[in-house]
């Protein structure tokens, strides 16, 4: 082993740099909150005042909504996490603890608007309307996604980490270039989202795709999930300064709202794809909220966080508190509550099923679709592959 | 524990191998330091690091931000500062990110610098597939490397490979993009610690002796070549193989020895065939024993699509069925 590479440095460097407090369980005086965690309504203040005229257009059937998406994406989830433990899907991302930042976010978005989610965004392709069993093939390992992302305008899920960040901010960019941004016109105006998660800002593709964003003024929103974990690594191994604050640097409004707080969530996303449509330019959104369970299927946070942690959030559930809320309002009674639990089951149901009678997909299917035209390489290995197979039925 | 003691062999798993590598050559060289996603407290999703960080501290066991560019960037730095980073990326498909660096810079600043600069530095790849994964986790894109000038790319497929070739790789002046067989990290073997490495890191081994067809295989493949190599053994055919070890550069005299010998080569991999390593080692054997072959080299391979969803696996990778069906194409000749 070679010493003499270049003059020694010391090995023990003293650590002189002190890790920020890690603000887990307070957004700070800057997060953008309508209910408390015991569901009351917050007052208004400096923050929430831009975003009230969205909370007061909230009439009582929408509130409901909100809840029975919130009830219904979280039974999606936890039904994909059972398949997953009974081996029907190889893998599963849940979203819980994420509902309200998911559902708020969707909500917002109009028919025309177009998602570019990551891999754990149940809860936006469920208010876009794609059916949740469209996304369990890739995690049963039957397709890469499969659906087509223009019927929803629901992209695929995209698995390397900030890759889809970019997506967005180009598709923004042919959004401008078509003329469907600041028309007037509510049906055409168009306006793009972005997801990650606060991994995921750490990434060169999400630091260029806010300078692309920025510097061409697209129609697009961020919409970062800071739910303080990427695996095992807490949010302070991503950044210093929290997301909402540096989206300032790239010369875009950053705002920071409690992922908890299904209106905030509603409301805030709104605002920012008002502005973008109206061609306001880009917004970054940082959703403050918490991965209440492990990173995957496959994980296992005993190893790297605490339960007192996940205790904490606990108690900042995003359906308890819409449900005191409404309970508050008048708006849920035993009755209701318990039609929307028979729904819920009625849905995980529905999803199991589809999901054990999911067909293998006959394997001469690998070679389809690899090409847009025909490939000459690819057909003479399919049908080379079919030969082969073929040989095993004669002997049988 | 101390990896150097002269202790007797130990059987291990190829994952507890490659930590033990580590570890070793960590407690050699104060100056190692390992970079990565989650291979702190976590011990990287595969678990390869566990323990490092509690024994070694945060200082040379680094979480870093979930940025692969960042990751290999900033241990190009490091190299040239003298430390000798071991970088983690957490799979095969995400290694993409920092492709830009690593073709770059990483393979190119010795000799840009006319020598002057070394970049001793290790990028450890996960790779493969038949893990029933998801997209992007069971790539294998060692030839994207091996087609690099100025990269070593070396792949382990024994516990006692991983333990040694880990330290040779950390202690080689050059990059070393250093790919492990994910599939078979629980596979066990024994391992000699504290004994001098038994080959050299660029070395190919011979496996199994054989005098009809010589077998090229290397990382995850190699247990399937072996499997094969046993099986033809029971109807009458005498398969050499040959785990290649290294890729760049490739042990050339190794592998022209057996094919002049056997006069026949295949060569099997899970990478797509397509300007695959199979290409290239097909080229060069055809080339250089051109008069001492009795059949064409035959590659079996990944097909040439993208790595498919997992249900299709099963068919996808060369298995036993595909490996023993170029040999008898092979014998026909
Ligand atoms: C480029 C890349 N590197 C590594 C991974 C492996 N990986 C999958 S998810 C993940 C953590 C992501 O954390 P975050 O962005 O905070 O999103 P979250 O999972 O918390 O929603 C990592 C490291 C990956 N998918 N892509």
């Amino acid at each position: 082993m070679s010493d003499d590479v270049v003059a020694p440095v010391a090995t023990a460097a003293p650590a002189t740099h002190e890790p920020p407090a890690r603000d887990i369980t307070d957004g700070g005086p800057d997060m953008v909150q309508f209910l408390d965690a015991d569901g009351q309504p917050v007052a208004l203040n400096e923050v929430n005042s831009p975003y009230a005229e969205y909370v007061d257009a909230i009439d009582d059937e929408q509130l409901r909504s909100l809840y029975r998406d919130l009830v219904l994406v979280r039974r999606v989830d936890a039904e994909g996490h059972a398949l997953q433990r009974q081996g029907e899907l190889g893998l599963w991302p849940s979203l819980l603890g994420q509902e309200a930042a998911q559902v708020g976010a969707g909500r917002a978005m109009r028919p025309q608007d177009y998602a570019f989610p990551g891999y754990r965004e149940h809860g936006v392709a469920w208010c876009k309307g794609v059916d949740p069993i469209n996304l369990l093939g890739m995690f049963r390992g039957v397709n890469h996604g499969g659906w087509d992302s223009n019927e929803n305008n629901f992209h695929l899920y995209t698995i390397v980490i900030g890759n889809q960040m970019l997506h967005a901010s180009g598709y923004a960019m042919g959004v401008q270039k078509d003329g469907m941004v600041g028309t007037g016109d509510p049906e055409r105006d168009t306006a793009v989202m972005a997801f990650t998660g606060d991994g995921g800002t750490a990434q060169g593709d999400y630091n260029e795709s806010l300078v692309f964003a920025s510097v061409a003024h697209s129609p697009v929103v961020f919409f970062v999930q800071n739910n303080h974990w990427a695996i095992s690594e807490p949010n302070d191994r991503q950044f210093t300064i929290p997301p909402y604050q540096r989206a300032r640097g790239f010369g875009i409004p950053g705002v920071r709202v409690d992922g908890n707080d299904v209106l905030a969530s509603l409301a805030v996303t709104q605002g920012a794809l008002d502005r973008a449509r109206s061609g306001g330019g880009p917004t970054l959104i940082e959703a403050f909220t918490y991965r209440m369970g492990a990173h995957t299927t496959s994980d296992d946070p005993t190893k790297y966080r605490i339960a007192a942690e996940v205790d904490i959030w606990k108690k900042k559930d995003p359906i308890d508190r819409l449900r005191k809320h409404l309970e508050s309002k008048g708006l849920a009674d035993q009755e209701w509550l318990e039609a929307l639990d028979a729904e819920a089951d009625e849905l995980a149901l529905r999803i199991r099923t589809a999901c054990q009678q999911m067909p293998n997909p006959p394997h001469s299917e690998m070679f389809e679709k690899v090409y847009a035209e025909p490939h000459p390489l690819v057909e003479r290995e399919r049908e080379e592959f079919l030969a082969y197979q073929a040989s095993f039925e004669e002997e049988d | 524990m101390s990896a150097s003691s002269g202790a007797a062999p130990q059987k291990m798993t190829i994952a507890k191998a490659l930590n033990a590598g580590m570890r070793a050559a960590m407690e050699a060289d104060s100056k190692v330091v390992l970079l990565g996603e989650d291979i702190g407290k976590l011990g990287g999703v595969f678990r390869i690091t566990e323990g490092l960080q509690k024994d070694f501290g945060e200082d040379r066991v680094i979480d870093t931000p979930l940025a692969e560019s960042g990751i290999m960037g900033t241990a190009v730095g490091l190299a040239l500062r003298g430390y000798r980073p071991v970088v983690e990326i957490q799979f095969d498909g995400f290694v993409y990110p920092a492709f830009d660096q690593i073709i770059s810079q990483v393979s190119k600043m010795h000799y840009r610098s006319q020598g002057h600069l070394k970049l001793p530095m290790v990028i450890r790849i996960p790779y493969g597939g038949g893990i029933g994964a998801v997209e992007h986790h069971s790539e294998s894109n060692e030839a994207y490397f091996a087609h690099t000038a100025g990269l070593r790319v070396v792949t382990c497929s024994s516990a006692e490979d991983g333990y040694w070739m880990m330290q040779q790789a950390i202690a080689s002046d050059d990059p070393v993009v250093f790919y492990e067989p994910k599939r078979r990290y629980h596979e066990r073997g024994e391992v000699e610690l504290g004994e001098s490495a038994p080959h050299g890191l660029h070395d190919a081994v011979v496996r199994a002796e054989g005098s009809d067809v010589t077998l090229l295989a290397y990382g995850p493949m190699v247990k399937t070549a072996m499997i094969a190599a046993q099986s033809a053994e029971a109807e009458g055919t005498s398969i050499e193989v040959i785990d290649l070890r290294s890729l760049s550069p490739l042990d050339l005299p190794v592998i022209l020895e057996s094919v002049k010998k056997t006069g026949r080569a295949i060569v099997a991999h899970e990478a797509q065939t397509f300007l695959g390593m199979g290409a290239e080692l097909a080229a060069m054997i055809q080339h250089e024993s051109f008069y001492h072959l009795e059949a064409p080299v035959i590659r079996v391979g990944g097909y040439n699509i993208p790595y498919p969803p997992s249900r299709h696996e099963e068919v996808f990778l060369p298995d036993l069925d595909r490996v023993l069906d170029a040999v008898d194409r092979s014998l026909a000749y």
